[in-house]
């Protein structure tokens, strides 16, 4: 890997240019879906047919890209570059349906499993849907070669690593273990876990009503050999994850929690052998000038009680802030290294609309 | 404690668990999300399932001490399925995946093992004065507190409808349980706020304490004040490259100040709650001395909204 000047100078291009997949991941709250939605936005700019896969925009973030309503399919962003931007919100129930209508043996089957109202909760009420669907849509995107590039925002979460852990959720939930030791023989070794989940069915079974507990047995039954397709397509779309066609950007605060989530995210990728492409950092506090925090703290104090002496405290608090900032850093950016590490500092507005996403496109892309 | 994330909500609920320890309140924070950071604030190593001390009693002498716990489902559902002798086979039967399972078929029920487990600490815990909730990040606190009202709809009778009512109860009652919302004085973080405190009054019915706005930057005087007309009142000669810095981070304090203030407006204007600032801190590690900090600041805060309640 040589280092041109275009590298050297503007990294995250270089990622754009060449990526297929990009995944901005990070734990909620520090601006992956506006560092996503750039990023589909530049490449734009660059020529590259994009799309942007989001997942919980702010409103008004949302409706400037067209997001209205959730729809699974891509719309187009209207704008005057030479490539092409499409957007869309990730509808985590119908992403599921379409799952289970191409891995279904009949028509009969999928309806069965569709029309089934236990089904119908899963994707509102078990943990790591979301994220196995994104990482699904991701799939799908990258597969039809619609797009040159396909960015994914992640799910909000407080730990960043639910992205790669919570899909396997799903699996484990339809490999129904609880049905099968529902349904084993009330002999032998399995008797008494037999009898203990029968107990427990029972128990639910007045919570829920005996209807329920037919809904939850026909779901399974229905979807008996189905849970094979999912695994593997579970590792299939994992193995596109670990390709170099996809890069991964972590996106992070200088806050403590925000940096350890993503060290934790930079070590389980190195786990598999996937490095991380570029680390975001948003929210940077600015240096001012030169001058040590300590300097600026003991002219304050010095001067204290005069104007100056305000102007001096000011700067100080700064100085400290930053200094603490890049300190904490220091750690995270060891830990992806050979990656950039690109600083965005506190913009004046949130941003909801195109001309915001430009004005961070400055920052990401200095 | 509400809040969307990224607001500082954790920090937020130690720092309101420390203020309460200092008026004397011996206090319990409770945590359901699993999350390791609240711990650290206090300068100890982790939470877990049984109680563990955050920060004694008798520092200063009138202080109450803080204690944390996690709740979750699976631990609620193993403490109900060992008392009530299925002890040996519960751990079998959770990690086959059966509290999944119930949960999908019901909705909340997850969430009422965990409210359930709470209302019991509130009835049974004669040591505890006051309990602090971290609840899970906006969308989810909604649903979270939704589910008591939800199983009700759906189970008429039973243990579960029993509890459900029981939570309904507590979570309804202002004497009982109070939503504390946290909030950063920024656009998103507002809009959010505001569309909670709606559902969670309308849907729910629980009552709203003060909304908390966090990261407030304190201002300073002389801010306004020219850097060069400073140094020439006060005496002093600035080196090369001062003059400029000082008005640039003038100016950033100001800009910022004025977006935080303009946001705080309009959370004024759309959201009839009262008020409780919280400053920043110009560091990036909070521990038990910044803990210290925000605490009393909570607690002039709520000395101000007093003064002003007839």
């Amino acid at each position: 890997m040589t280092a041109d000047a275009t590298e050297a100078t503007a990294p995250l291009l270089a990622v754009i240019d060449a990526a297929e997949i990009i995944v901005t991941a990070g734990t909620g709250g520090v601006g992956k879906t506006t560092t996503a939605a750039v990023l589909a936005l530049e490449a734009a700019r660059r020529g590259r047919k994009a799309v942007v896969v989001t997942i919980d925009p702010a409103k008004r973030l949302a409706d400037a890209l067209g997001l209205e309503e959730l729809s699974n399919t891509p719309s187009q962003i209207a704008g005057d570059w030479p490539g092409e931007l499409w957007a869309m919100m990730l509808d985590t129930k119908s992403t599921f349906d379409d799952l289970v209508t191409k891995h279904s043996g009949s028509d009969e089957q999928a309806q069965r499993i569709l029309g089934n109202r236990f089904y119908r909760n899963i994707s509102g009420a078990l943990s790591g849907t979301q994220e196995y669907m994104a990482m699904e849509k991701l799939y799908e995107l990258h597969e039809e070669r619609a797009f040159e590039l396909v960015v994914v925002d992640t799910p909000p979460s407080r730990h960043a690593l639910d992205f790669l852990d919570a899909p396997r959720r799903l699996t484990h939930f339809l490999d129904h273990r609880f049905y099968r030791l529902l349904m084993a023989p009330t002999r032998g070794i399995m008797r008494a876990a037999n009898l203990a989940a029968q107990t427990f069915v029972r128990t639910l079974s007045k919570v829920v009503g005996a209807e329920v507990i037919d809904d939850i047995i026909t779901f399974f039954t229905a979807f008996q050999g189905m849970e094979e397709g999912f695994k593997e397509r579970a590792n299939v779309v994992f193995d596109t994850l670990a390709s170099p066609a996809t890069a991964f950007v972590l996106v992070a605060s200088p806050r403590r929690d925000t940096v350890v989530e993503a060290e934790y995210f930079a070590e389980r990728l190195l786990e598999s052998d996937i490095a991380v492409r570029a680390l975001v950092v948003n929210r940077m506090h600015p240096h001012f000038g030169p001058g040590s925090p300590a300097a600026s703290r003991l002219r304050a104090t010095t001067l204290e009680g005069s104007d100056l002496g305000g102007l001096y405290a000011n700067l100080a608090d700064f100085a400290l802030v930053a200094s603490k900032e890049e300190e904490h850093l220091t750690g995270l950016a060891e830990r992806v290294a050979p990656a950039p590490v690109i600083r965005v500092p506190f913009l004046r507005d949130d941003v909801h609309d195109l001309t915001g996403l430009a004005a961070i496109a400055t920052h990401l892309f200095a | 404690m509400a809040g969307k994330g990224g607001v500082g909500k954790t920090t937020v609920t130690a720092a309101l668990a420390r203020a309460a320890a200092l008026t004397g309140l011996s206090t319990l924070i409770v945590e359901v999300e699993g999350k390791a950071g609240l711990a650290t604030l206090f300068g100890r190593d982790a939470l877990d399932y049984a109680e563990v001390e955050l920060s004694p009693g008798g520092q200063p002498a009138e202080a109450a001490d803080v204690r944390g716990r996690t709740v979750t489902a699976d631990g609620a559902l193993y403490e109900y399925l060992r008392d009530h002798g299925l002890n040996r086979l519960s751990r079998r039967l959770l990690s086959s995946g059966l509290l999944d399972v119930a949960s999908t078929a019901a909705p909340g029920i997850k969430d009422i093992l965990v409210l359930g487990k709470v209302k019991q600490l509130e009835q049974n815990e004669t040591a505890t004065d006051l309990i602090v909730l971290d609840a899970p990040a906006a969308g989810h606190a909604i649903t979270f507190l939704l589910a008591a009202r939800g199983l009700l709809d759906a189970v008429r009778v039973g243990p579960i409808n029993t509890q459900a009512a029981d939570v309904l109860e507590l979570l309804t009652d202002p004497g009982r349980c109070q939503v504390v919302l946290v909030t950063l004085p920024e656009e998103t973080p507002v809009n959010e706020l505001i569309d909670t405190a709606y559902h969670l009054e309308d849907r729910v019915g629980v009552s709203l304490g003060p909304v908390v706005v966090n990261g407030l930057y304190p201002d300073i005087e002389g801010l306004d004040a020219d850097p060069d007309a400073a140094a020439t009142a006060a005496g002093a000669t600035l080196r090369a490259g001062e003059s400029e810095a000082l008005r640039a981070a003038a100016g950033f304090r100001r800009d910022r100040m004025a977006v935080q203030q303009a946001q705080v407006a309009r959370l004024v204007e759309r959201l009839p709650l009262p008020q409780l600032p919280l400053p920043f801190l110009f560091t990036t590690e909070i521990g038990p001395v910044e803990l210290d900090v925000l605490a009393r600041a909570l607690l002039a805060g709520i000395r101000d909204l007093q003064a002003v309640e007839p």
